[in-house]
């Protein structure tokens, strides 16, 4: 703290001030109110609180908030680490996480993607960590090509080091403007936004998984020295060793955050069979992935914004007997446009019992009609569970599937669980 | 293409063009036509392949700035959606699809370039972007009634001689604030992007029935249900 400016220790202050009475009068985390009083005071402050730190910033569409928890709790191995865990990741998180913890040398930061490019700039980060780019929101989001080449012009005037995703062509285009690369081959499941050359928009090779190459203009997946073995749960490192993952966090979306901490740990100075140890220890990160028990019933939690956020989830639903709730609003933090829930192929979850909840149930319900998969339309949890028990009074499971803001309803309803 | 009386349903260019639920047109027509007992087959056509000139509905969906110019790149070079047009082929394109089918559109700085020329339509870049619902009244001489959707595009649109205006706008912005989409024969262009024929059962049919005739109707079901959820919600 001595060593900020007083103008600048001013703002921390007050920010931090502002952040309490967010949380005392439970209207928030304080993380966005927080940094907003304190940008008022300092403009420059983001700068100057990230200076003498070494920052890792990490943005995707879909992960952020999962792989910033994970390299975290790799980090904290040394100490304190300065982060935005509740995901408020925009400049005003990024103040109030680093004027919250000042004597942290480490940090990690998650970055909505927009923001990346200014936040490079002004936090000048050891670490810059990409995963994914897929079409989000796109009545309030940016286009993702036009996001993909500012983030690619923004490092190539930067000293950050990159680790990234190869696996991703958006992606590993961006990070390859960048002086240093670490590659890891992480995976990439949803392919509909990247069948074109991000150079010059030619048709992409694609014929063996994961790897791609423009046949017009030869830009090509960058060699990895890191990568994730799905099928054998296997993170294979730079030192050619093989070692389980055993994430308990579900799935392979998660392997592929495991994966990207683990190469980032290193750029650290963490082993990885150390770092892996940790990750194991982070069972849910924000309400995600966690489970409710409600009426003798374990409802585990899956938050799934987009395509292929609900592509990911599919593929970590318990065998076909759990039946799964799918849950989508259409307020503005979710996008207003539910034309998203037509990219989806629903086709796997023929075999379950299926109920549609949420705003826009309507809209889920047809979608599920067109695939031909029989469902059940219902209000809330408590009257699915009341109907399954009345089925199955013997039913233990059940899956929830819901996009932001139906989900955060139904996490609230359930007392805010971690 | 090997089954000669299927009703062949050919999507353009899922690799550039389909950005919001595109899909869901090519889904609805399929299922609303085997309803009734007409058998389908669905193309996918990538922008590395030549265009089949047999088909009866060509779909074209959205994209962004730059996946749309390289479409109307493409398609022009390839010729064959000119040329399956010219032969009396459906035409269905949504949003930058909708566009890229006129004489002209605009880039990213609003310098005209060549569209397909299928449609008499010229677009150009607004003042600003048109995000939201849209509601909108279809030429009483389609019999649709009206139609809802979402649109987000800065497009601005002029319809010319040959062509006539879908629609007149109720809500949200369409071409001009007026009208919304545009038709010339069984060339049909529209702002309401993504899955606008699952979200207007009565478009869909009208596209089928252009290519098969008198449709038999369709017990109401989820399509029905949500095309009246959101008019209402669209005239709130």
């Amino acid at each position: 703290m001595s060593e900020l400016p007083l103008r600048a220790q001013l703002a921390s202050v007050l920010g931090r001030s502002a952040a309490g009475l967010s949380r005392a009068t439970g209207r928030g985390d304080g993380s966005v109110i927080g940094g907003r009083v304190a940008l008022k005071v300092e403009p420059d402050l983001l700068a100057k609180l990230a200076r003498g730190r070494r920052l890792a910033l990490v943005s995707a569409t879909n992960g952020k908030t999962t792989t910033t928890r994970l390299i975290a709790q790799a980090l904290r191995e040394f100490g304190d680490v300065a982060t935005n865990e509740f995901g408020a990741n925009m400049p005003t998180g990024h103040i109030t996480a680093l004027s919250d913890n000042q004597s942290a040398v480490n940090g990690v930061l998650e970055v909505d993607e927009k923001y990346l490019p200014q936040v490079l700039i002004a936090t000048q980060p050891a670490f810059v960590v990409l995963m994914n780019l897929s079409r989000d929101q796109m009545d309030r989001a940016s286009e993702i090509n036009l996001l993909a080449k500012k983030w690619r012009v923004a490092l190539g005037k930067s000293n950050a080091h990159v680790i990234a995703n190869a696996d991703d062509p958006l992606v590993a285009w961006a990070g390859l403007g960048a002086p240093n690369a670490t590659w890891v081959s992480a995976g990439q499941r949803w392919k509909e936004d990247s069948w074109c050359c991000p150079e010059c928009g030619g048709h992409l090779k694609r014929d063996v998984d994961p790897y791609w190459e423009c046949p017009e203009c030869g830009l090509a997946r960058p060699e990895t020295t890191w990568a994730v073995d799905n099928d054998s749960d296997v993170l294979l490192t730079p030192e050619g060793q093989r070692l389980k993952l055993r994430m308990n966090l579900p799935g392979d979306a998660n392997r592929a955050n495991a994966a990207i901490a683990a190469a980032t740990a290193a750029g650290y100075g963490i082993h990885p069979e150390r770092t892996l140890e940790r990750l194991r220890e982070v069972t849910s990160v924000a309400g995600r992935y966690t489970s409710v028990v409600t009426m003798g019933v374990e409802v585990r939690l899956l938050l799934s914004k987009n395509p292929a956020g609900w592509l990911e989830s599919f593929a970590v639903l318990d065998p076909p007997r759990t039946p799964v709730i799918l849950a989508v609003n259409a307020q503005v933090p979710d996008g207003k446009d539910t034309s998203w829930l037509w990219d989806v192929d629903y086709t796997v979850l023929r075999d379950r019992r299926v109920f549609v909840m949420g705003e826009r149930r309507t809209d889920l319900a047809l979608r599920l009609e067109t695939d031909g998969v029989q469902f059940e339309v219902a209000e809330r949890v408590d009257e699915v569970l009341g109907r399954l028990k009345a089925d199955q009074p013997d039913i233990t499971k059940v899956d929830l599937i819901a996009n932001y803001t139906a989900f955060q309803q139904i996490r609230t309803a359930y007392g805010r669980v971690q | 293409m090997t089954n000669t009386s299927a009703l062949r349903i050919v999507w353009i260019y899922p690799d550039l063009l389909s950005t919001y639920g595109d899909q869901g047109n090519a889904l609805i027509l399929k299922r609303r036509a085997e309803l009734r007992g007409i058998p389908t087959e669905t193309v996918h056509v990538y922008s590395s392949d030549p265009v089949p000139e047999q088909g009866d509905i060509y779909l074209l969906g959205g994209g962004e700035d730059r996946p749309q110019i390289l479409a109307a790149e493409r398609l022009r070079a390839d010729g064959g959606l000119a040329r399956a047009a010219a032969r009396g082929a459906c035409v269905f394109a949504v949003c930058a699809g909708y566009q890229i089918i006129g004489e002209s559109y605009g880039d990213d700085e609003s310098n005209p370039l060549p569209g397909v020329g299928i449609l008499d339509i010229r677009s150009g870049r607004g003042q600003s972007r048109a995000v939201g619902e849209i509601v909108a009244d279809v030429d009483p001489a389609l019999g649709v009634g009206r139609i809802t959707g979402f649109e987000n595009h800065q497009g601005r649109t002029a319809i010319g001689p040959s062509a006539k205006p879908l629609s007149t706008t109720v809500r949200g912005i369409g071409n001009d604030d007026r009208t919304e989409g545009a038709y010339q024969g069984q060339v049909l262009g529209t702002y309401l992007h993504g899955p606008a024929l699952p979200r207007n059962p009565e478009l869909a049919d009208l596209l089928l029935r252009w290519r098969v005739g008198p449709l038999a109707p369709l017990a109401p079901s989820w399509g029905e249900r949500l095309h009246d959820e959101r008019l209402a919600a669209g005239m709130r």
